[in-house]
């Protein structure tokens, strides 16, 4: 079994680590530190953390403010509060003067659980994603958050990143390397793709071995990066197996499915199936009740290789 | 009280600066027939607001502010964020002015391909801190701006411009509300109190009295000045500077469109440009007055 860590208390972890190095970075939440996992940090540099209480949109115009006199801002809050309420704050006051704000979500998607569909947001990527200039970055588990947290420090502009609440298996090995814009294949194969972020990656890899042991052969790209999208990625892994299904703990409008989907009618047309959220609002529940109550199993993925390979047959 | 006294800390002795205010005065009316020549041009923009808040800009860019327009990134700068950023027009003929850039940029206003964007952008503009127009948004950058500057321990001032018709913004508040929180010392608001929006009088739009005590109950120092005297406004920044542990708001009460009796309290020229013939007839009143 897989070491079981939440990205959260990766970020928290790693937050201490960049606030040791980089003296510019500052850090800012809106009342939920201790879900966050900002308060590891507030505790370390107490001077350099400032609880902004439960005041999104300020919280977003000061981190612009923080930025704009050269101090490295991660802003901290639940990812719907972050990307739904305070969108227009970080469009006009962080992304329209392209700010060095590090926006950091956590308790994004339906994984959230028990708190139910106000608190789920499962449109956070594509808020996001629409923003020009905006970096999007949703990390499969602790290894890949804990690199990106430190990564993003060294790129220059304003950066969302989209982490969980709940404990999700580690997949990387300690040797594993982020690099904005490139993902990373977990497993090659010939016969179909699958492209995943975030918790469903672990799902995606899990799939691919239950497929393999049947025979079809498919390629599991770990795509961390939405946007910039890795492209060339994507557009091997439709020439080269002709058939794609994504997996994300979002809606499928807008999020990684749609980035992949805009790359591949633009490159390269091949049949692509879309694991994710049909259009609709989370609900109470637990995690893992969630997960296969919105069709974002292993065997949901697996049951849409299926149908693409169907497709791709049909020609 | 005399019109331009303060609610507190007046300081007695303004008289020696009265030759100096000439020259402000005769400042603030170039300034005045650069913001209209812009408009004109442009054929679109905020002609009123613009015009109320000059002597404000004035004041802040040739008295009070620590800046420099050859080194715009000076770190011990003080700040100046345009939160009513349709007020663009002031500020870019300020800047030009104060050498920020050339003058003949200002003719280029709105323009496709311009440095000069309809609301103040600070990719684009020398001299520009940050870029605003969504209303409400200035004061929580001036917020971070302070925080961070008093982590550097400098001694440098942020200066944020409202309107009061913006004031309807909550995230106004918010901010207000973390100002005092933080004793934002080194914060001073201005209230552009000119009384009217786009689609009439603030009080009968969306009432935002009672206005100092609103602010005073959010813990800030507040001081009521006529905004268009300089030394009522010298004295405001003067007090604002020497109170510790709060930051402070200056209302400054100004006339919409002032300067131009054609645009004075009139709701119109919220959003609209003068016309050729305005434009005549409004330069002929500013040249006259300097007379």
């Amino acid at each position: 079994m897989p070491e079981m860590i939440a990205t959260r208390d990766a970020y928290g972890k790693a937050l201490v680590a960049l606030g040791e190095q980089e003296p510019k970075v500052v850090v800012l939440d809106g009342d939920l530190s201790s879900s966050t996992k900002t308060g590891m940090f507030a505790k370390r540099f107490p001077d350099r953390f400032f609880n902004m209480g439960i005041a999104e949109q300020n919280l977003m115009g000061a981190a612009a403010g923080l930025s704009a006199v050269g101090k490295i801002p991660y802003a901290s809050t639940f990812a719907i509060f972050a990307s739904g309420r305070a969108w227009e704050q970080v469009r006009q006051s962080i992304a329209y003067a392209e700010l060095n704000v590090k926006i950091v979500a956590t308790h994004s998607g339906v994984t959230v659980g028990e708190d139910g569909g106000s608190h789920q947001s499962v449109e956070d990527i594509s808020l996001m994603r629409s923003i020009p200039g905006m970096t999007v970055i949703v990390p499969a588990d602790a290894v890949e958050t804990e690199r990106a947290i430190m990564e993003i420090a060294r790129y220059r502009g304003p950066v969302f990143v989209r982490l969980g609440r709940m404990k999700v298996p580690v997949v990387f090995d300690d040797g594993c390397e982020f690099t904005i814009g490139r993902s990373s294949t977990m497993a090659d194969g010939t016969d179909v793709s699958i492209i995943s972020a975030g918790v469903m990656t672990a799902k995606a890899v899990e799939a691919g071995k239950e497929l393999s042991a049947r025979g079809i052969h498919a390629r599991v790209i770990n795509m961390s990066t939405i946007k910039p999208i890795d492209e060339v990625a994507i557009v091997q892994a439709a020439r080269q197996t002709g058939a794609i299904v994504t997996a994300e703990e979002h809606s499928i409008i807008g999020g990684l499915g749609s980035a992949v989907a805009e790359v591949v009618v633009r490159r390269c047309p091949v049949p692509v199936e879309f694991v994710g959220v049909q259009d609709t609002f989370g609900t109470s529940g637990t995690s893992e009740e969630l997960l296969e109550y919105f069709g974002l199993t292993t065997s949901h993925i697996v049951a849409s290789v299926e149908r693409v390979i169907e497709r791709k047959k049909r020609g | 009280m005399r019109a331009g006294a303060l609610d507190q800390g007046l300081p007695e002795n303004m008289s020696q600066t009265l030759s100096a205010d000439r020259r402000l005065e005769h400042k603030a009316t170039n300034i005045r027939i650069d913001i209209l020549k812009m408009l004109n041009i442009a054929r679109s923009g905020h002609t009123g607001g613009s015009l109320s808040c000059v002597e404000i800009l004035v004041e802040l860019f040739y008295e009070e502010m620590k800046h420099d327009p050859g080194d715009p990134a000076l770190p011990s700068r003080d700040r100046f964020i345009l939160s009513k950023g349709h007020a663009a027009p002031a500020i870019y003929a300020v800047l030009a002015d104060s050498g920020y850039f050339d003058k003949k940029e200002l003719l280029t206003l709105r323009r496709l391909g311009t440095v000069l964007q309809g609301h103040p952008d600070s990719k684009k503009t020398r001299g520009i801190e940050v870029s605003t127009g969504s209303l409400g948004q200035g004061l929580s950058m001036g917020v971070g701006m302070a925080l961070g500057l008093k982590i550097d321990r400098f001694d440098s001032r942020v200066y944020v411009l409202l309107g009061d018709g913006e004031l309807q913004e909550g995230q106004v508040w918010e901010a207000a509300m973390a100002s005092a929180h933080y004793e934002l010392d080194n914060i001073c608001a201005i209230v552009d109190r000119n009384g009217l929006q786009i689609d009439g009088a603030v009080e009968d739009i969306m009432n935002v009295e009672p206005l100092s005590d609103k602010w005073k109950g959010f813990g800030w120092n507040v001081i009521n000045v006529d905004g268009h005297s300089f030394s009522a406004l010298r004295s405001a920044f003067h007090v604002a500077r020497e109170i510790k542990g709060r930051p402070t708001v200056v209302i400054a009460k100004t006339l919409k469109g002032k300067g131009v009796s054609l645009f004075e309290n009139k709701v119109h020229y919220h959003g609209v440009p003068p016309t050729d013939e305005e434009l005549k007839i409004a330069i002929e009143e500013l040249e006259s007055c300097r007379r």
